[in-house]
């Protein structure tokens, strides 16, 4: 609590030090309506249309059931890998100094800036028979381009700086003096990493690893050019939705978009209520 | 049992932070470090703790080669400055973190840690406290809990790091108090360090006086107080107002200032300085003297008065203000000091700056 704000607040009703709350709130309110609420009713509302029962056929079609069985398999092998690698790439940013780490941390930033269809395109390149990697991973009989793994792999690119850029400051902010302590109290390096340092980025880690998740949900640049599209196969829910949009088939796009957002939303609302209820008793009410 | 740490010398880079530090603490005592900022309290005490390792010098513990074991093994309870509470745990979870980390074959049964918490809970007298986040907690709490979790491992030596570093001027003195019992109760060996000298000097029985990585002098607060033993110690002790003297005989003399209060010292004649408290010295008038009144301030209880000779010497003194009435602007005054002490040598250049004594003045919000 501010003193100005004590001291400037008559009776009744209470002051704020910097004007405009009434501005830019509405103006916040009003962007939120119109770009991100807007279409997400109005998706909502057209899949509404389509009534429950043709819904449910839509979704559990052979192709649209396996279309979105592969985009949400392939985004848990995504996430998994990103969480893990990604908590890993945050810890080295922060904790160690060596030469490269800004161009290191720079790097982080590069699947957000890159078109995602250029990434699409360079790891086919990369995975396709004759690629750098493809070429040695084709005598193993493992094949990358055209698979779940391909799909996984787009995703993961597009959809690791989630994860690192919300752990990343929570870690540079985590008091030394916490790992001193516990090391004083006789804690062995792995209980200090579980018990006090896990605990410390917890919440920020559900958060980035479940948007990295929506987002590779939804993915759809980076994967179509690695994952050959062959319906019932390695075709994603997102490009179904665009072929049927193609087909003129508006209610069948909207309901697979509308699961999609569905699993994302819910997802999305878990892993807030679990951050809150890691967080609620450590900032000061 | 005691803790004794010979030679002790720490670099950081270009900086050395300690240069041959060589002290024992007996068991049961309490010390204070006590020095100004970049003195390498801190750095000594971290050092002790097994959390920063020195480049030179010995460090033993009853017989045991202490720098040869790590923070873990000393079994020292450490209070961070900022407390260092995990922010995730609640009150009871912190003060038990160091018995449930315990291997398995020492840790003791989940019963028996709730006990010893419960314990230190009420010892501490925070028992409302247990389930509460440190979040939830006011500073002087949260100093509490940090004492409890360091001391619910039963350590050898509890170091506290300017224990009352961040809390207003009340709830430290408070805090002080009920630390002296706690260890005096509890028997341990504690060292902690501060930068305000009266917290030293209330807390401790033997004060360690710091200063560029060197012990300038150890002893008990009064032996201290009374007897400073370098020119840094007095002036970090309040005895701003240096004067040149001349030592003739076992006795300084000055123009101007009355010195038969001092007693005779056994130092060779020559120039030397004089170092006093502003309130060991009282003006009092005189027309003969060369000391002419200049600046006259009342702080309520006291008057500030700046007394300066022609030859551009000036000396402050503090005067109760119901014996300074008669003290004019201009006036002439004699000095009359009523304790001082004195080192050999004339006053260093003006490179010595008058510096005020670190006090809680600077760290109170």
């Amino acid at each position: 609590m501010s003193v100005a704000a004590v001291i400037d607040a008559p009776a009744g009703r209470q002051r704020r030090v910097l004007p405009g709350f009434g501005l830019t709130m509405g103006v916040t309110l009003t962007y939120v309506g119109i770009i991100v609420l807007l279409p997400v009713i109005a998706l909502f509302l057209k899949g509404a249309e389509i009534g429950p029962v043709r819904f449910w056929d839509i979704v559990i079609a052979p192709r649209t059931l396996a279309a979105l069985r592969l985009t949400v398999t392939a985004a848990a092998l995504a996430t998994a890998f990103n969480a893990l690698y990604g908590l890993l790439m945050a810890w080295v940013l922060v904790r160690y100094r060596f030469p490269g780490r800004r161009l290191l941390d720079a790097m982080m930033d590069i699947p957000f800036a890159l078109p995602t269809a250029v990434a699409g395109l360079a790891l086919t390149a990369l995975f396709s028979q004759n690629g750098w990697y493809g070429q040695l991973l084709a005598p193993a009989g493992v094949s990358v381009v055209y698979t779940i793994w391909g799909v996984a792999i787009a995703m993961s690119f597009t959809s690791i700086p989630f994860v690192v850029r919300t752990v990343q400051p929570i870690l540079e902010d985590l008091d030394p003096g916490l790992e001193e302590a516990a090391r004083t109290l006789g804690a062995s390096p792995f209980q200090i990493f579980a018990k006090v340092i896990v605990p410390a980025i917890l919440p920020a880690f559900l958060i980035g690893t479940t948007i990295g998740f929506a987002r590779s949900l939804g993915e759809f640049g980076a994967v179509i050019f690695i994952a050959g599209n062959l319906p019932m196969k390695t075709e994603i829910a997102s490009l179904l939705a665009v072929i049927r949009l193609e087909e003129y088939d508006y209610n069948g796009a909207a309901a697979i978009a509308l699961t999609l957002v569905a699993i994302a939303l819910v997802l999305l609302v878990l892993s807030n209520w679990l951050q809150s209820r890691l967080t609620r008793r450590r900032v000061p009410a | 049992m005691s803790l004794v740490i010979s030679h002790l010398a720490r670099r950081f880079g270009a900086t050395q932070v300690l240069r041959g530090i060589d002290l024992t603490v007996d068991q049961g005592e309490l010390i204070a470090l006590l020095g100004p900022s970049g003195s390498g309290k801190t750095t000594l005490l971290r050092i002790i703790a097994g959390l920063d390792w020195p480049d030179a010098g010995g460090l033993s513990f009853d017989g045991a080669d202490w720098l040869a074991k790590s923070a873990a093994e000393r079994r020292i309870g450490f209070v961070f400055q900022h407390y260092a509470l995990f922010p995730h745990m609640t009150v009871r979870d912190n003060i038990a973190f160091g018995l449930s980390v315990l291997p398995r074959s020492d840790r003791p049964a989940k019963a028996q840690i709730a006990s010893t918490v419960d314990g230190l809970l009420s010892f501490l007298q925070i028992e409302g406290l247990a389930d509460r986040y440190p979040a939830e907690l006011s500073g002087g709490q949260r100093q509490r809990v940090a004492l409890g979790r360091a001391m619910a491992i039963n350590p050898r030596v509890l170091l506290l790091d300017e224990p009352f570093g961040a809390l207003d001027a009340q709830v430290r003195r408070d805090l002080r108090r009920w630390l002296r019992g706690v260890h005096d109760s509890a028997g341990t060996t504690s060292i902690f360090v501060t930068h305000d000298q009266e917290e030293a000097f209330e807390l401790a029985d033997r004060v360690v006086v710091m200063n560029g990585g060197v012990i300038e002098q150890t002893g008990h607060p009064d032996e201290i107080y009374d007897h400073p033993a370098t020119s840094f110690v007095a002036r970090f002790l309040g005895l701003t107002v240096e004067v040149p003297v001349t030592m003739r005989a076992g006795r300084a003399q000055a123009a101007g200032i009355d010195l038969s209060a001092l007693p005779r010292r056994a130092m060779a004649d020559g120039p030397a300085t004089l170092f006093l408290r502003p309130a060991d010295i009282l003006p009092v008038p005189d027309p003969q003297a060369p000391f002419r009144v200049t600046e006259i301030a009342s702080t309520g209880a006291l008057l500030r008065v700046v007394a300066q000779d022609d030859a551009g010497c000036r000396i402050e003194a503090e005067v109760p203000r119901r014996e300074g009435r008669d003290l004019r602007k201009g006036q002439p005054v004699a000095l009359r000091p009523a304790a001082g002490q004195i080192f050999p040598g004339g006053p260093q250049t003006a490179a010595v700056p008058i510096q005020t004594p670190m006090t809680l003045k600077e760290a109170r919000p």
